[in-house]
C-alpha cells in the first residue's frame, strides 16, 4: 500500500524529515508517535502533497504509483486522505456542495457515476447519522462556526464518504472530548478491512486504545527511533518520550 | 491622438449632427444640447488630473475615433432568449419590431418618440453643466428607454436590452433612459448590455431615475459588452422617503467600464442598496464610483463590491458617502473588497465618507487579497481539481454580494454570467 523509503524533506531550509522508511501494508492500521517537533504534521503534509515542502531525499509510493510526483488532487483520487489536525473553513463554501463536489471527484476518477444532489443527501444523511452529526451541518459554511469537535467529525465523515484505501489520521484526537473520541475511532474502525489502511498520527497513547494500531512506530527529529506492536505506545505512556529522545 | 482632441471629435461630430438629432425642433432641447455641447467643449473628457478619475483613463476612447451611427440598423440581429417583457436597443436606437411590451401595467416607450413630453424631467438630475459624461450624452443622445410607473402600481419585471453590432467604423451611442416611479410604486429592470464579439463601440448611457415617496426600484445591470467595447454608464438617481433604489451592476465585459452611480437619499427613511461584481480580466480596466448623498433624516444604505481580477486586469472603486447635517441616524455601511488571482493585476479603492451629522452609524471596510493556499489545498486534498477549486473559492467570495439579490429571474441571470466569465477565464488559461 505506503511504502516511505528514506525520505527527506526541508520546509524554508530546515531540515524536518531525515531519512524515514516506512511500510504500511494492505488492511493494516500504523501509529506514528513522537513529541512535538518531530516532523508527524509535515509527514503527513510531504504524503498529501502541500505546497512549501521540499522533498530532499527518498521516495514515497503509494500502490506503486510515485505519490511525490503526483498533485494533491491525483493523490486523492488514487484513494489516499488527509484527516487534516486544523480542518480550514471556507466561508462561503456550502458543506454540502463541498463534499459532493469531493466525492464526485472521486467517483469520476474511479469511473463511477456522479451523484446528484438527492443522491447524495441520502449518503450524506446516513453516513452523518452514524457520526451523531446534526443534519444541519450540510447547510453551513464548511467548519465555519464549528465546534473542535465538530470540524474533527466533518473531516471523519469526508472519510466515510470519500472511502479511501489510506487515511492519514493528523493529530485527530487533538480537541476532542472522550465522547466524541469514540465516535470519531468509531468511524475509522468501520472502514478496517482489507482494503482499508491507516497511519494514525498521535502525540498521546489514548486514541490508540480505541483505534488499535498493528504497528507503532515513534519519530523523533525526523527519523524513526523505535517500531514494534501495540505495546510500544503503552511504553510511551508510561516512560513519556525523555527516553527515546535520548536515544535519538 | 490625446483625449483633448478625441473630445473635439465628439464635439465636432454635434456640429454636423445638431439639425437631425432627435427633437432638432424643440427650442428647450435645443437649447439644452448647445449648453451640452458648450460645457463638453469646455471640459474635455475628464482626465486623471481630476480626483474622481484618478485611476481611469479614457485616453484610448479619443484614440478610437467614434462616429455616431447615421442610419437604424434595420437588419436581424441574434438575442438572448427574453425572460420577460423586453425593451431592446441596437446600437442605441430602439428596435420597435424587438420589443415586447404589450400589456404591460406601466408605461415603457421610445424616448425619441416621446421628447415633446419631457421638458423639465429630461436633465433634471443628470445636469450636464455639472458632468462632462452627462454633457457629452446630454448633446448627442438620439435615444432611450422612458418608464413611467403610476402610483401604486407593481410592474413586474421589465428586460433592458443593449446590443451593440460590429461596424466597418466604431460606434458611439449614447441612450438617455429616464425612469419615474409613482408613489408606492414597483419594479425591476433587468439591464442587459452586450455586442457583437470583437466589435469595437463607445456605449455612454445616461440613467435619470426619480422614485417617489415608498416606491421600490430594483435595477440589475449585466455589463457584458465586447471585450473590444467601452462602457462607460452615469445613473443618477433620486429617492423620496420611504422608496428604495437596489442597484446590483456585474461588470464582466468591456476594455474599459466606468459606472458612476450617484444616488440622493431625499426624504426620511428612503433606502439605497448598491451591489456588485466586478470580474474582469487581461487587459480589463472596471472603475465603479458610487456618489451616496444621505440628505435626509433616518435612511439606511448598503454597499458591497466584489472584484476579481485575473491576468493584467485593473481593477478601481471608489465610494463616497455624504452625510448630510439634516440627516441624522442615518445607517450607511460599505464593504469593498477584491480577490488577486494574478500578480499582473491592480487593484485600487478609495471610500471617503464625509459626516456633517452627529447621530450616525456608518462604517466600511475594503481588503484586497489573493486566494488562500491553505484553503486551496484543503479543497485539492479532496480530490477537488485545481481549477474546479479556484472556482469554489471564486464564487464563494462573491456570493456575500450575489445573496443581496432575491431569488428569482435577476440573481439566475447574475449566477450565469459569473458562470459564463468563469467558463471564459478557463478556456483562455
Amino acid at each position: 500500500m505506503l511504502k516511505i523509503d528514506n525520505l527527506s524533506a526541508t520546509v524554508d531550509g530546515k531540515a524536518i524529515l531525515n531519512g524515514i522508511s516506512l511500510e504500511v501494508p494492505n488492511g493494516e492500521i500504523h501509529a506514528i508517535m513522537g513529541p512535538n517537533g518531530s516532523g508527524k504534521s509535515t509527514l503527513s503534509y510531504v504524503l498529501a502533497g502541500r505546497d512549501g515542502y521540499e522533498v530532499t531525499g527518498g521516495s514515497a509510493t503509494f500502490n506503486g504509483q510515485d505519490l511525490l510526483a503526483m498533485e494533491p488532487e491525483g493523490r486523492a483520487a488514487a484513494g489516499l486522505f488527509l484527516a487534516f489536525q486544523y480542518p480550514v473553513e471556507l466561508p462561503g463554501v456550502g458543506n454540502a456542495n463541498f463534499l459532493r463536489t469531493a466525492l464526485n471527484s472521486i467517483r469520476k476518477n474511479r469511473g463511477e457515476p456522479e451523484l446528484d444532489a438527492m443522491q447524495f443527501l441520502k449518503v450524506a444523511r446516513a453516513r452523518m447519522a452514524a457520526l451523531s452529526m446534526p443534519e444541519d451541518m450540510l447547510k453551513r459554511g464548511v467548519n465555519v462556526g464549528f465546534s473542535g469537535g465538530e470540524k474533527k467529525r466533518n473531516e471523519v465523515l469526508q472519510m466515510a464518504l470519500l472511502q479511501p484505501k489510506l487515511a492519514i489520521l493528523d493529530e485527530t484526537d487533538s480537541g476532542l472530548d472522550i465522547d466524541a473520541l469514540k465516535i470519531v475511532a468509531d468511524g475509522v474502525n468501520a472502514q478496517r478491512g482489507e482494503n482499508f489502511s491507516a497511519l494514525v498520527i498521535t502525540h498521546y497513547q489514548r486514541l490508540l486504545d480505541y483505534i488499535v494500531p498493528d504497528r507503532v512506530h515513534v519519530l523523533v527529529k525526523g527519523r524513526i527511533v523505535k517500531s514494534g506492536g501495540p505495546e510500544v505506545a503503552l511504553e510511551l505512556e508510561k516512560d513519556g518520550y525523555a527516553s527515546v529522545q535520548e536515544a535519538a | 491622438m490625446n483625449a483633448v482632441s478625441g473630445a473635439a471629435r465628439f464635439s465636432h461630430r454635434f456640429e454636423g449632427l445638431r439639425e437631425r438629432l432627435p427633437g432638432a425642433r424643440l427650442p428647450w432641447l435645443t437649447a439644452l444640447r448647445d449648453g451640452a455641447a458648450a460645457t463638453f467643449a469646455t471640459l474635455g473628457f475628464p482626465t486623471r488630473r481630476a480626483e474622481a478619475w484618478k485611476y481611469t483613463d479614457l485616453a484610448p476612447i479619443g484614440d478610437a475615433g467614434f462616429d455616431e451611427p447615421l442610419t437604424l440598423l434595420e437588419g436581424s440581429v441574434a438575442l438572448p432568449p427574453a425572460g420577460a417583457a423586453r425593451a431592446v436597443f441596437v446600437d442605441g436606437r430602439f428596435r420597435a419590431d424587438l420589443a415586447t411590451l404589450d400589456g404591460l401595467a406601466f408605461s415603457a416607450r421610445s424616448l425619441a418618440g416621446a421628447l415633446d413630453e419631457v421638458e423639465g424631467p429630461l436633465g433634471a438630475l443628470a445636469q450636464p453643466a455639472r458632468d462632462a459624461m452627462a454633457a457629452l450624452n446630454t448633446m448627442l443622445f438620439e435615444d432611450g428607454l422612458l418608464i413611467d410607473v403610476q402610483d401604486g402600481v407593481d410592474g413586474g419585471v421589465l428586460e433592458l436590452l443593449s446590443v451593440a453590432t460590429a461596424s466597418e467604423r466604431p460606434q458611439a451611442f449614447h441612450p438617455r433612459h429616464l425612469i419615474r416611479l409613482g408613489r408606492g410604486a414597483s419594479l425591476t429592470i433587468i439591464e442587459t448590455a452586450m455586442g457583437t464579439a470583437g466589435a469595437a463601440y463607445l456605449h455612454n448611457p445616461v440613467f435619470e431615475i426619480g422614485l417617489e415617496e415608498d416606491a421600490r426600484l430594483t435595477h440589475g445591470r449585466l455589463q457584458q459588452e465586447s471585450r473590444a467595447g467601452f462602457h462607460l454608464s452615469t445613473i443618477y438617481a433620486r429617492v423620496a422617503g420611504g422608496a428604495v433604489y437596489d442597484n446590483f451592476t456585474l461588470n464582466a465585459g468591456a476594455r474599459l467600464v466606468r459606472n458612476e452611480i450617484h444616488v440622493a437619499l431625499t426624504g426620511p427613511k428612503g433606502a439605497c442598496h448598491m451591489n456588485g461584481a466586478q470580474l474582469i480580466g487581461d487587459g480589463q480596466h472596471a472603475d465603479t464610483a458610487t456618489v451616496l448623498d444621505h440628505a435626509a433624516p433616518d435612511c439606511a444604505s448598503r454597499q458591497t463590491y466584489k472584484t476579481v481580477l485575473a491576468g493584467r486586469a485593473r481593477g478601481v472603486f471608489q465610494g463616497r458617502i455624504h452625510v448630510h447635517q439634516a440627516a441624522q441616524r442615518t445607517d450607511g455601511y460599505q464593504m469593498n473588497q477584491a480577490l488577486l488571482l494574478s500578480e499582473d493585476a491592480e487593484m485600487d479603492s478609495k471610500p471617503q465618507l464625509e459626516i456633517y451629522a452627529d447621530d450616525v452609524k456608518c462604517s466600511h471596510g475594503a481588503t484586497v487579497g489573493a486566494l488562500d493556499a491553505d484553503q486551496m489545498f484543503y479543497l485539492r486534498a479532496r480530490g477537488i481539481p485545481e481549477p474546479a477549486a479556484k472556482a469554489m473559492l471564486v464564487e464563494a467570495f462573491l456570493i456575500e454580494a450575489v445573496e443581496q439579490l432575491p431569488e428569482g429571474l435577476l440573481r439566475e441571470r447574475l449566477t450565469d454570467a459569473i458562470a459564463g466569465w468563469w467558463q471564459g477565464q478557463e478556456a483562455a488559461a
